[in-house]
């Protein structure tokens, strides 16, 4: 499984080395036929598994929730002080305000009021913003969904594309010299390599002019096709740093499990049948080298939600990721709350999805 | 006519390694070659050498006429034409052999629709009748190779190698990973269709009694070099080398008490194909080497009817040598 | 993998031929050492990344020779804010007039250190709860997975983010915080070896001949699993120097010590980025990136020898 390719991994520290779930996928094939043949018995057996998946995902959510209540307390700073920014207020004020953010309430109500309103959606109202907490995170989604999603597609696609390539021929010259590149990108602070873009090609240098707009979504006042050239001009310096950050992993990843199959005999007896090397490669090697690759994009496409936090600060994207920079620096505990909270949901999901979806790809391990 | 001409085939290794080292074979339209040997001894590069399946680094020299064409020197896009249309190869250990995730119809289908221009719909219908033909329901296309016994597996193996119709089949190991039983529906599901289909068969394994029962000749090969050839029967109950003696021998005549006494196994393995020892490269393990073997190294020679043996006891009448050999071989009796 | 160099010659009999054993054992280890170093070298990559460890290593020991003792100090500062490379200061100065070479040789400091203690911090989380679990059947060990995969789930920045918001700020917040949020890829690997090493049949005799499970653990699992932990560390370090650098540029470090992160933040504070001010803010990125660098190639070198099936790697 994957758990050997980890340690190349160890950027991704959530990457999800062996707990794939071919270990939990019931019944081993061609045992003993029970009474309702094959089928349905492989059928039962995979919704027994999805469901304690689904169960094992709520759990983890309801102690992410916990977490999130009790971690954020723990900031050992006063939020009605922070709130009022050191202007002088009276006491009987202070009083009001934690009346009104249920501060004044002992800890076990404040937890159990938590918890009911997070249930129902209600994360409680920003001290920063005196608006809902869900308002200001529905808000900033669609942005950065718009972002890392179209970075998440390009270096995926990106990714699997070199590093198939890279596998295929790996030794070669250009499999070197991917590699290497994609070792360096990959050590690349993301942070630095955007506020660099942005010297090189928005403020502009030597001789190279600003191109591109320092941050933002949007310059304003746009309509139409005019507004969503405008919004794409903004993205391609925040894209590219995600993508120059984010391929590398994938591309080696894919390189390494296209290693892993090539020695295989089922791609002689692919060759042997006469087919074209590239259709060994697309047909034969590629599909069975993907399905570990295929977890690690699952585990990016948590993040896609949980937005990059770097990137969007420096690029002042108005997203998640944005948002949550700028409440941790006031502090503003309901936001702060809620933006943990949607992030490890985020990362928990497509974690189940994949865990869910994985023996549809891969026959082996049963359905 | 012939089918399969093989002349001096070599194959070196990225390395040094010399896994094949001039190689001559025949084979005729529909008859039955087996080649037998220790694992080592360079047979499945022998096999991949045919269609030309090694490695861009492995140094291969000769020439492997298939009806009359030289797949060493013909174009890329002709051996593939050639490749499983002209020749198809049954792989050992069919699980690795197979792609896990295609279905075995699709794997079965996918030769097909290459070379012989078919609709899907024909192909379906021709895959459906090849897995009848090797004894499997056609209802079997869906499954995944995981899903499949190991002897269903070579069963679609066997379907898959008949699926162009081709001239030649090379079976490498067909059976090593199966239970006897098995083994003995495969061999004789092999030998019915090659008989029915007038194939020609190249039969690799290391069981020459297998080999015996399948094939209409014999080909013993050990460290990269045909040793004996000759007519199966023959080979296998009379052998005319030591190494192809010591062979048949390993096997035991079930119900004969005399082999139970007598072991004749072979000591030692088969040399480093990277560091060949002088002279005939059977003289280390050989029980009745002469001093001339360390030196000369032995040519395959004509050894009556049809075979060819390469000893330097074969076809020669040196007494004084043959006593010397005898004493030195009963110095060699103790030691087992 | 390395089995050989790890069963240990002395049992409970035979004391007389315990100091034997123990020089056996030595040269045993030696030999293995030897081996590794001959298989380490053929990898070009490893060596590149040793040869630039090397490097900052000594440039970070030797820090206040290379740039002086002084340099960090804001009141002391020698040049102007901001100026740009000259013969002076070959990297120009920051915003209080200090030079950027100075301030990048004495970040080294900081960067190595906080890269290997909150590696070691986390490689020592994941080994004991990888070898407990892995070693231990019964309910614990269930409870201890589960908190592993819970952690595993966790976005791993967020909380180190979060960790680091609500304790001081302080290197060692940072430190814990990476430490904290990172060990559970180790604890499933070392559980994955564990479980495999005790499979094998000396296992088995060392629990026939009194060995209590402390026994097993620390003189059998342990060092079967130490080999694939160096390769996991090396890996964890450089992401930890990442982790690291992204904290403080978010200001969630000690913002009295220098290190590269830090230099960045301020400079984007000092608006470096509008005015284009490149020299100020290439170079703690550019270090960053090669420390990192080096020690993936130096973890994938390691891997690579301990795991020669993972095919060739530049």
């Amino acid at each position: 499984m994957t758990a050997d390719s980890t340690p190349a991994l160890a950027k991704s520290a959530d990457a999800r080395p062996g707990s794939g779930p071919a270990a939990a996928a019931g019944p081993e094939p061609g045992a003993r036929p029970g009474t309702r043949g094959p089928r349905a018995r492989n059928l039962r057996a995979y919704l027994q598994y999805a469901a304690a998946k689904i169960v094992g995902a709520a759990v983890s959510l309801f102690a992410v929730l916990v977490t999130s209540f009790f971690l954020f307390r723990l900031i050992p700073s006063d939020p009605v002080k922070q709130m009022t920014g050191g202007r002088r207020v009276s006491t009987q004020q202070l009083a009001a305000l934690r009346h009104q953010y249920g501060l004044d309430q002992p800890m076990w109500k404040q937890f159990t009021s938590y918890i009911g309103d997070a249930l129902s959606g209600d994360f409680g109202i920003s001290y920063q913003y005196h608006t809902p907490v869900i308002d200001k995170i529905t808000g900033a989604l669609p942005a950065t969904l718009l972002l890392t999603g179209t970075a998440y597609v390009l270096y995926s696609a990106l990714g699997i594309w070199l590093g198939t390539r890279s596998g295929w021929r790996s030794g070669s010259r250009s499999d070197r010299f991917h590699t290497a590149f994609a070792l360096t990108l990959y050590s690349v602070p993301s942070f630095w390599l955007g506020l660099l873009l942005i010297i090189v090609f928005a403020v502009g240098i030597g001789p190279i002019p600003g191109m591109f707009p320092t941050g933002g979504l949007e310059q304003g006042g746009l309509h139409g096709f005019s507004y969503v050239v405008d919004v794409a001009h903004h993205m391609v310096l925040p894209v590219v740093t995600l993508v120059a950050v984010g391929y590398a992993q994938t591309l080696l990843v894919m390189r390494s499990s296209l290693l892993d199959e090539m020695g295989s005999d089922y791609l002689t007896t692919a060759r042997a049948k006469g087919l074209r090397d590239d259709l060994v490669r697309r047909r034969h090697a590629v599909p069975n080298a993907l399905l570990p690759t295929f977890t690690l994009m699952f585990v990016n496409l948590g993040h896609v939600v949980a937005g990059q936090i770097l990137v969007e600060t420096v690029f002042s994207w108005p997203g998640l990721g944005g948002l949550f920079y700028q409440a941790l620096s006031v502090p503003d505990l309901p936001l702060v709350q809620g933006l943990f909270f949607v992030f490890a949901t985020a990362v928990i999901l497509a974690n189940t999805l994949a865990d869910i979806l994985y023996p549809l790809l891969d026959p082996r391990v049963g359905r | 006519m012939t089918l399969l001409q093989v002349r001096d085939l070599t194959v070196t290794y990225d390395g040094g390694a010399r896994a094949v080292r001039g190689v001559d074979l025949t084979l005729a339209a529909g008859q039955k070659l087996g080649v037998a040997g220790e694992s080592g001894c360079g047979k499945s590069t022998l096999a991949l050498a045919l269609l030309r399946l090694l490695p861009a680094s492995a140094k291969v020299t000769g020439e492997v006429l298939l009806g009359g064409e030289d797949v060493l020197t013909m174009k890329w896009g002709r051996v593939r034409a050639v490749r499983w249309a002209g020749a198809s190869i049954v792989f050992q250990g069919a699980m690795h052999s197979l792609n896990a995730v295609h279905r075995v119809g699709d794997q079965i289908a996918e030769p097909i629709l290459l070379h012989k221009r078919a609709t899907r719909e024909g192909a379906r219908r021709k895959v459906a009748e090849l897995l009848e033909h090797v004894g499997l329901p056609a209802a079997r296309a869906a499954s995944y190779p995981h899903e499949l016994s190991g002897g269903q597996r070579q069963r679609v193996m066997i379907a898959m190698a008949l699926a162009c119709d081709p001239e030649l089949i090379v079976a490498d190991e067909p059976t090593t990973a199966l239970d006897v039983m098995i083994q003995a529906q495969i061999l004789g599901l092999i030998s019915r269709l090659v008989a029915e289909q007038d194939l020609g068969l190249v039969m690799i394994s290391h069981d020459l009694a297998v080999l015996a029962d399948t094939c209409d000749r014999l080909a013993v090969m050990y460290a990269g070099r045909v040793v004996e050839e000759g007519p199966a029967a023959q080979v296998y109950a009379d052998a005319l080398h030591p190494y192809g003696k010591a062979l048949s021998g390993s096997f035991p005549t079930i119900g004969d008490p005399a082999s139970r006494f007598a072991p004749r196994g072979l000591p030692g393995d088969p040399p480093d194909p990277a560091a060949l020892p002088p002279g005939c490269t059977f003289h280390p393990r050989c029980p009745v080497a002469l001093d001339v073997c360390a030196r000369d190294d032995q040519e395959l020679r004509p050894a009556g009817a049809g075979r060819r043996a390469a000893c330097v006891r074969v076809g020669r009448t040196g007494a004084a040598e043959d006593v010397r050999a005898r004493v030195r071989g009963q110095g060699r009796e103790p030691e087992h | 993998m390395t089995t050989s160099e790890t069963r240990k010659a002395s049992g409970p009999g035979a004391p007389g031929s315990v100091v034997d054993a123990r020089a056996l054992a030595r040269a045993r280890r030696r030999a293995s050492l030897a081996r590794f170093w001959r298989s380490y070298r053929a990898h070009r990559g490893g060596l590149w990344g040793l040869g630039l460890l090397i490097v900052f290593a000594v440039v970070a020991v030797t820090a206040p020779l290379l740039a002086g003792a002084d340099s960090q100090s804001v009141t002391d500062a020698e040049g102007g804010p901001l100026e740009g490379p000259s013969g002076r200061f070959p990297l120009g100065t920051d915003q209080f007039g200090r030079s950027v070479l100075a301030l990048l040789v004495y970040g080294s400091r900081i960067s190595l250190t906080v890269g290997l203690l909150a590696a070691f911090l986390c490689v020592a989380i994941g080994t004991v709860v990888g070898i407990v679990a892995g070693h231990f059947r019964g309910w614990y060990a269930t409870v201890l997975m589960r908190i592993t995969d819970w952690f595993l789930v966790m976005p791993t920045l967020v909380l180190a983010i979060a960790l680091a918001t609500v304790m001081s700020r302080s290197m060692w917040t940072v430190i814990i915080a990476i430490g904290v949020t990172t060990w559970p890829t180790t604890a499933r690997l070392v559980r994955a070896q564990t479980l495999s090493v005790e499979s094998r049949p000396y296992i088995e005799r060392a629990r026939a001949l009194g060995g209590g499970h402390g026994h097993v653990m620390v003189r059998h699992v342990l060092p079967n699993v130490m080999p694939l932990v160096l390769a996991q560390t090396t890996m964890i370090i450089s992401s930890a120097i990442l982790t690291e650098a992204t904290l403080a540029f978010l200001g969630l470090s000690d913002p009295t010590i220098t290190s590269w992160g830090g230099m960045l933040q301020d400079a984007r504070e000092a608006g470096a980025v509008s005015a284009g001010d490149w020299w100020y803010l290439a170079p703690p990125g550019i270090a960053i990136a090669a420390v990192a660098l080096a020690f993936t190639l130096c973890g994938r070198a390691v891997e690579s020898v301990l795991n020669p099936k993972l095919g060739v790697r530049s």
